[in-house]
């Protein structure tokens, strides 16, 4: 039997290099960051403000950022910019709630009922494919040129994605929770109200943020289309007089429109999914 | 209230799962069910509970349940089943609310399970704050709230790490010693079933049938000073399943 004590059995080369094991791991893993994305703002706005000064971007193609905001204080100064948001904004939330409304309802039946499944997913199916810009001409022919073909259009483009949203979300709901719920006889709107409507709540949210941005396509889209007032009015008339420090700050409105209704989402989900792991 | 199993039998589709079970869970007793994987122990543990319906046979209730029992069976689930929005609390009066007990009623049927349960102080936490350990302390408080006649818990400890599973197979027996309840425990782990055990109903392999009913007399408190008795029934139940479990391994699965 070997002396495991004699230092002499575990041979230690003394020539053998010592160095740390090779670091392989790392990367993959972007973090947020809040300095990077102001930093890079400034600098994309100050090369295009640049290059409007010193001529390298013409005027025609590109106004100077400084010009487009000088637009967007006009729009202000002139009480234009109020008009203009109110009738957009009027339009999105009928459009957006009445849409949500009705998708909410019908996404839940699809969602519970084997009758309204069979029925509403192949409907579905066949009418969210349909850019609903399409049906604009036809919403107008049906209720005219005015506001109510603007917000049927938003209703009906939202309609669908919160109808899908919502069933897939009532469908994903942890089977084991509603059996939870029936083994302590919860009743059936209980089931409904307690676990399945929370549970679908994370897959509601990013219907809203999905329904949300196709609403301010429509908008913009049914504005382009006998309106007075609105942000797509807006910009449909600075095109036509190719005035295009308006139109700019036409768009960058729409972008900070975009913007808010994802933070408000962003707060919603922060606010109501607390308890996600 | 005991529970008799009447003949059940089962199959989906074409496949037999369950093959003429027939038992009785007596109350005050404390059933395991073993058997190898797919056996149809938790499809049969659905059937007890009345979560399932068997395509033959019947569960039989003999005598009524006691009239404070709001839930009479009453499950426990291995993967918890707590709502993550609900504050542990919450998911405690989430059972009761459908009883109409709310306000005062409610907060002293919840204290009294959380303390029972040695939760009292994470009465606000969200289950994603507890170890899966405190979960099915949570799951047990919840049960606890409806006053059960039987509790049927379905692998209860199957999520959890050894050392968690043996804190909560001591409080287990623990409460046995305290409140006499009475339940039907399914399980895969045959230590669970000789510590926890007064009757152990052994399945074979799919379709389901009962090979044996071992029957172990050693007071639940006593079970770990006879660590010699334990291990042979433990080896005992084990020579009953090792066969099966390893045809039913070898199986494949749906075919």
């Amino acid at each position: 039997m070997p002396d495991l004590d004699t230092p002499t059995t575990v041979q230690t080369p003394s020539a053998a290099a010592v160095k740390p094991v090779p670091y392989r791991g790392g990367g993959f893993a972007p973090r947020p960051s809040r300095l990077v994305a102001p930093i890079f703002f400034v600098l994309l706005f100050s090369l295009w403000e640049a290059g409007s000064r010193f001529g390298w971007i013409s005027p025609i193609v590109l106004p100077a950022p400084s010009e487009a905001f000088q637009a967007f204080m006009d729009l202000v100064n002139s009480g234009q910019l109020v008009l203009h948001l109110e009738a957009s904004l009027m339009r999105l939330a009928l459009g957006w709630v009445g849409g949500t409304v009705l998708g909410l309802a019908v996404g839940l039946a699809a969602g519970l009922f084997t009758l309204a499944r069979g029925g509403i997913v192949p409907f579905v199916a066949a009418f969210f494919p349909i850019p609903k810009i399409a049906l604009l001409p036809v919403f107008i022919i049906w209720f005219g040129i005015g506001e109510e073909s603007k917000v049927a259009t938003i209703l009906f483009g939202t309609f669908f994605p919160t109808v899908i949203a919502v069933y897939g979300g009532v469908d994903n709901v942890d089977r084991g929770l509603i059996r939870m719920g029936q083994s302590f006889n919860l009743g059936w709107w209980s089931i409904v109200r307690k676990i399945i409507l929370p549970g679908a709540l994370p897959a509601l949210l990013s219907g809203f943020r999905i329904s949300a941005s196709i609403a301010i396509i429509l908008l913009v889209a049914a504005e382009m289309i006998g309106a007075e007032y609105g942000i797509g009015a807006y910009i449909l008339l600075a095109g036509n007089l190719m005035a295009m420090d308006q139109l700019v700050a036409g768009v960058a409105i729409l972008s900070l429109l975009g913007l808010s209704v994802s933070w408000l989402i962003g707060r919603a989900e922060k606010i109501f999914l607390r308890w996600r792991a | 209230m005991d529970l008799k199993l009447d003949g059940i039998s089962h199959a989906y589709d074409a496949t037999r799962v369950l093959n003429n079970i027939d038992f009785t869970i007596k109350a005050g007793q404390i059933i395991c069910i073993i058997g190898p994987s797919g056996c149809g122990k938790s499809t049969l543990l659905r059937f007890i509970g009345g979560l399932e319906r068997p395509t033959e046979g019947q569960v039989l209730q003999i005598g009524d349940p006691p009239a404070e029992s709001l839930n009479p069976l009453t499950y426990i689930f291995q993967d918890f089943a707590l709502l993550p929005w609900r504050t542990v609390r919450g998911n405690i009066s989430l059972v009761l609310e459908d009883h109409g007990i709310r306000g005062t009623e409610a907060d002293t049927i919840i204290n009294d399970v959380l303390a029972r349960t040695k939760l009292s102080d994470f009465g606000a936490a969200l289950p994603k704050q507890l170890s899966g350990g405190m979960k099915q302390r949570v799951a047990i408080a919840r049960a606890l709230a409806v006053k059960p006649a039987c509790l049927l818990m379905d692998e209860p400890l199957s999520a959890l790490d050894s050392q968690t599973r043996e804190l909560l197979m001591d409080d287990l027996v623990d409460l046995w010693l305290k409140e006499k309840y009475t339940a039907c425990y399914v399980t895969h782990n045959l230590n669970e079933a000789v510590r926890l055990g007064h009757r152990v109903v052994v399945l074979s392999r799919r379709p389901g049938q009962v090979r044996d009913i071992v029957d172990i007399d050693i007071p639940l408190e006593d079970r770990l000073k006879h660590p010699a008795l334990l291990q042979e029934k433990q080896d005992y139940l084990w020579n009953l399943m090792r066969e099966e479990a390893r045809a039913a391994d070898l199986e494949l699965l749906d075919a």
